[in-house]
């Protein structure tokens, strides 16, 4: 997928003065609000989170054993394991099998590890059909856009904006009507789905979890399509990436639970389901693609820990940057806090540098982790790395460098606040506030500069003290 | 080293914003923590605590200012300054940015042990009581350094609960960031502001004549914020109120407003 992060900075300008994307951003701050108070009220958030990520640091410490016990138990259930170092490999993967099968159609759950891989432009670029059966990713699919959020694909449009999806795409279907409410557009979109996936020679969904012990998977919607999707069609195809891995299905139990409960504020979602490989009430075939994409690096490194990561979405549902400018702003495939660690990461520093820059270290991220992943600590060496490989803006570089010299000489630094402290309060004339500020454009762009009290703190107690003495 | 309970000797950090910006909250600090038995002093080779430095990825500068101020604060009782987020730097940061120097690693670590925000140092560590009076309602800005990284919610409350007429009136999402995030405000503007304008509208709609907190990071942005919309109400540094000095101008009131 193409790296948009580039353009943060213009991305996010058109994202605040968008006003269907700031209604749905709101939608989603009173979403993140109730699925908080969920967590709250639950009382087993806690203990299940410090048994979750013993077991993710446990596994994450010896995953090349649980990856090659998954494989081998996989394997004996008659799956056919796939390992693809990179998307491209995994895209030849995919087309590889579907073309085996002779297929024409593919129906698709939401899987956002097939969005890391590329591989609804490989199978468009293959001329095979592709349908999108997940509500959120269908409406996606209708508007030839990217998904703006890691569970939700589509939070970022407007119940009006899918009404007038629906109106033009589905008006040869036998439409009579203008439909509005959305249980009707629901019903609407079930009815053509169902069609589909009986006609679909692949099913292609993602994977929550691994289950190293039996070679199961696990697979959580609110949709069912997901089973739909994996049952019917004669190939099904599960894309999932190796720190999915988990090493019982009582582990899963755990991280279900967290999962559903940090991203909806459900118990459990409406569909979880665990599936075997082929048999005769299922698919013909099954096969698991499982990407690495840097995550072997990651393992290696100082950035481990964000492989305990679940996709809850919590830490971008309740961040306040994230909930202002929307996730296409991020211009990746993950967005908000996990998404500016897992991007430059993955795709690297030089077209990602405001990514980690674009926080405020409020923390409210890591608050809400249910992996207790110290994203605020992340970002911050992600920034770190920048000013090491001189990827920090020059202005920046030299502006702190001179401060900190500066900071760093204090009898010199003490005359040079009181100067400035003295022309500033000047500045303001006796009004208390600066409407504008040479160099300081940035400031007071949007607000006003309070203006300090005249003599600083340092030259007042010196006075003070002085005249103590005499 | 043994600590005198009833009267330590307690190193003020200012903080680089309240010496050039705000003194009367420093002053405010050495009024409070008088009041509360403690003998204060102002070491002169205290400039900055290197936060700007440590979250813009400059490790070493921020490392070059932490062991100047540990060198500055590590003979005194207690290191007390009037910010959240300064003492998330020194109690949270100062370690980890030291870890691989053994020696400056437990001068670190000893400091931090001893270093409290100045409104929890009061209520914890103190057990000071105010004897202030404030006719008015307020409404209280959580910072989040201090609450995320220290724990810092109820102190301030506690203490804001002592002073005689003060009605506290929580507005909605106090605890959401207010835009400020240092060098943040001044790289994103734009979404500063939206971030600021939300808690500007939460302040108003709790009704509160008068905003406090904790950081004056975050006061001066949204005061910022507030008279650039408009809005009049008053903002202090909780310290300030707690001292009683609120006849005084509030952060961007000029003498005659």
């Amino acid at each position: 997928m193409e790296l948009r992060s580039a353009h943060f900075q213009p991305s996010v300008r058109a994202a605040l003065f968008d006003p269907d994307l700031q209604e749905a951003m709101a939608d989603n701050r009173r979403f993140a609000a109730h699925v908080r108070e969920q967590v709250a009220a639950s009382g087993s958030f806690q203990a299940l989170r410090e048994r979750a990520r013993a077991v993710k640091d446990h596994t994450l410490a010896h995953l090349d054993h649980y990856l090659e016990r998954y494989e081998a138990a996989a394997q004996a259930r008659g799956i056919q394991v796939h390992w693809a170092a990179t998307p491209e490999e995994a895209q030849q993967q995919v087309l590889a099998i579907c073309r085996q099968a002779g297929a024409r159609r593919v129906i698709k759950g939401k899987t956002m590890i097939g969005e890391e891989m590329g591989i609804n432009a490989a199978l468009a670029h293959a001329n095979i059909e592709r349908v999108e059966t997940d509500l959120g990713e269908y409406i996606l699919q209708l508007a030839d856009e990217l998904p703006s959020h890691i569970n939700g694909p589509a939070i970022h449009k407007t119940l009006r904006q899918v009404q007038a999806l629906f109106h033009q795409h589905h008006q040869g279907l036998g439409r009579e009507r203008y439909l509005e409410d959305p249980a009707e557009l629901l019903a609407e979109a079930r009815r053509l789905l169902r069609g589909q996936f009986l006609a679909a020679d692949v099913g292609i969904t993602g994977a929550n979890f691994l289950i190293a012990e039996d070679g199961t998977h696990v697979l959580v919607t609110n949709e069912g399509n997901g089973d739909l999707t994996s049952l019917l069609p004669p190939v099904r195809i599960v894309l999932a990436s190796i720190e999915k891995v988990l090493p019982t299905l009582e582990d899963a139990g755990t991280h279900l639970q967290l999962l559903a409960l940090s991203a909806t504020g459900q118990p459990l979602t409406s569909y979880t389901s665990v599936y075997g490989g082929a048999d005769s009430d299922g698919p013909e075939q099954c096969h698991v693609v499982l990407l690495d994409n840097g995550r072997s690096e990651m393992l290696a490194g100082a950035f481990r820990p964000m492989l305990r990561c679940i996709r809850c979405a919590a830490c971008m549902d309740n961040c306040p940057v994230y909930n202002w400018v929307g996730g296409h702003a991020y211009g990746w495939i993950y967005p908000g806090p996990m998404g500016s660690v897992w991007t430059p990461n993955l795709a690297g520093l030089e077209d990602t540098r405001d990514l980690p820059n674009a926080c405020t270290l409020n923390g409210r991220c890591k608050e809400v982790c249910p992996l207790q992943i110290p994203l605020p600590d992340m970002l911050r060496a992600l920034r770190e790395q920048q000013w090491q490989r001189q990827l920090t803006p020059a202005g920046t570089r030299l502006g702190l460098r001179l401060w900190a010299a500066l900071a760093r000489r204090p009898a010199l630094y003490h005359r040079l606040t009181a100067l400035l402290a003295c022309v500033l309060k000047l500045a303001a004339r006796g009004r208390g506030r600066l409407r504008r500020l040479p160099l300081a454009g940035a400031w007071t762009a949007e607000r006003d500069l309070p203006a300090p009290q005249g003599a600083t703190f340092q030259q007042r107690w010196q006075r003070q003290q002085k005249e103590k003495r005499q | 080293m043994s600590i005198s309970q009833t009267n330590p000797r307690v190193g003020l950090f200012v903080t680089c914003l309240v010496d050039l910006h705000r003194p009367s909250v420093g002053f405010a600090a050495v009024d409070l923590l008088e009041q509360a038995g403690c003998r204060v002093e102002v070491p002169q080779t205290q400039t900055c605590c290197g936060q700007p430095a440590y979250n813009s990825g400059a490790a070493d500068p921020a490392r070059a200012l932490a062991k100047q101020l540990i060198a500055a604060f590590e003979h005194y009782d207690y290191l007390v300054a009037p910010s959240g987020s300064c003492l998330g730097m020194i109690k949270r940061h100062y370690p980890e940015l030291l870890k691989d120097d053994p020696a400056w690693h437990s001068r670190a670590l000893a400091l931090a042990e001893r270093s409290h925000e100045l409104l929890s140092f009061l209520d914890e560590t103190m057990a000071w009581q105010p004897t202030t009076a404030y006719p008015g309602s307020v409404t209280y800005h959580d910072g989040c350094s201090g609450l995320r990284e220290l724990g810092i919610e109820q102190q301030p409350r506690r203490l804001l609960a002592g002073v005689v007429g003060l009605k506290l009136v929580e507005m909605a999402h106090a605890q959401t960031c207010c835009g400020f995030g240092g060098t943040f405000c001044l790289k994103y503007p734009d979404i500063s502001a939206r971030m600021a304008s939300e808690k500007v509208a939460n302040i108003r709609a709790s009704g509160a004549d008068t905003l406090l907190g904790g950081d004056l990071g975050c006061l001066l942005n949204i005061s910022g914020r507030l008279t650039r919309l408009g809005q009049s109400v008053r903002v202090f540094h909780t310290a300030e109120l707690l001292a009683g000095m609120t006849d005084a101008p509030a952060i961007g009131e000029g003498r005659s407003t």
